[in-house]
């Protein structure tokens, strides 16, 4: 990641200056920087409220039972996650609140599976296998209902702003299996740090 | 009648989880509210974890969107976007999509605006912006929640997705709405 950060940071002041607009970068910087924060504290309500109830479902069992319930599904996608790790159930709460439309429990519920994740992480810094495919997954949109869109479709004047129903799922099932075959076959490019070493801290 | 049922699950949903988890909770005779309020106390310190990776992608995309660059990539995809039939007005939505949600959309409404929901630009940046997400928000968000900052395949991974997410779009819209 630091390289294409510093990739994207070093190209822009290079098209700035070849282009006469640096002047407009420092603004452009103090309100991006502003911005992160309030996206931050703007999800803080959600995710207090939601990693709360999720606390309340993993005591009553209920996280636990939902991963079991996936399971068959789970077990291949995730082959190196144990079948009861409570990873699982928040995987599984995660991708139904995202199939929803509930962005705003769908990113508490994703936080929490990447945590559980991150305990088995012989590697802390670096992402695992199952880490690494659960993001790739999340970054396909798997939603019934892209409400943003539809809801833009209607303010424009379309007659039926739905209609784009069918054609979204198709698009973004074809997205979310290139999203699993991808991360399942360009693993082998990015090995992990070499081998685990007994829990050493690895600064990066 | 597909949608409406859809709809009326996403407004029920949250109410239904909120009232329904606490109340499972303590048939299942958990202390409910302790442990409500450990994990909302949880949930504020991720909150706080994710501000530094989301100021360092933000600062970036920032300084993308400002100095021109994006427009750049936009203008050098041209050739390549013209051969597979995608209009010249859709173009900005397959550069920004994966970088920032709020001009994914800004990008959609402008299309629509200009060319109508119904023409062939419109429905292309709709199942655009419906089937893909914005990878890098989605990346900086979960890996910063845990303090990995070694996304290994995962950035591959989420592109190649979008990529496939507008590649499948541009079929499918032909395909259904010519």
């Amino acid at each position: 990641m630091s390289w294409v950060w510093v990739l994207i940071l070093a190209g822009s002041l290079g098209v700035a200056a070849a282009t006469g607009r640096v002047g407009e970068l420092p603004g452009a910087i103090a309100e991006s920087a502003g911005r992160a924060v309030a996206m931050s504290i703007g999800l803080a309500g959600v995710l207090a409220l939601w990693l709360g109830l999720m606390k309340v479902a993993e005591r009553a069992g209920l996280v636990g039972a939902l991963g079991r319930l996936a399971r068959p599904l789970l077990r291949r996608l995730f082959p190196d996650v144990p079948a009861d790790s409570p990873a699982m159930g928040a995987v599984v709460m995660n991708i139904s609140a995202n199939m929803l439309g509930l962005g705003n429990a769908a990113t508490p519920f994703g936080i929490k599976a990447m945590e559980e994740l991150e305990k088995a992480n012989p590697h802390p810094g670096t992402a695992t296998d199952a880490q690494a495919l659960f993001c790739a997954l999340n970054t396909a949109s798997v939603q019934l209902v892209p409400a943003s869109v539809i809801a833009l479709r209607a303010a424009a004047g379309a007659r039926q702003p739905a209609d784009i129903l069918g054609a979204t799922l198709l698009a973004s099932a074809c997205a979310a299996a290139t999203a699993v075959a991808a991360a399942k076959l360009l693993r082998r490019l990015y090995p992990p740090p070499g081998p685990a070493a007994p829990r050493e801290v690895d600064g990066a | 009648m597909l949608r409406a049922a859809l709809e009326s699950a996403s407004a029920w949903a949250v109410p239904l989880l909120v009232a329904g988890i606490p109340l499972y909770g303590i048939a299942r005779k958990v202390k409910v509210y302790p442990a409500f309020l450990e994990g909302a106390r949880d949930g504020l310190l991720v909150a706080l974890r994710i501000v530094p990776p989301l100021v360092a992608i933000f600062v970036a995309l920032g300084m993308l969107r400002a100095s021109g660059a994006l427009a750049a990539l936009a203008a050098l995809a041209a050739p390549l976007t013209d051969r597979l039939g995608i209009p010249a007005s859709v173009l900005p939505m397959v550069v920004v999509r994966p970088l920032s949600g709020g001009a994914a959309l800004g990008v959609v409404g402008d299309v629509l605006r200009s060319e109508g929901p119904e023409s062939r630009a419109g429905y292309l940046v709709s199942v655009m912006a419906g089937s893909t997400e914005t990878t890098f928000y989605v990346l900086a968000v979960y890996f910063g929640a845990v303090g990995v900052s070694r996304y290994r395949q995962a950035l591959p991974a989420g592109l190649l997705a979008d990529a496939a997410g507008f590649a499948a779009s541009v079929i499918v819209v032909r395909a259904l709405f010519g």
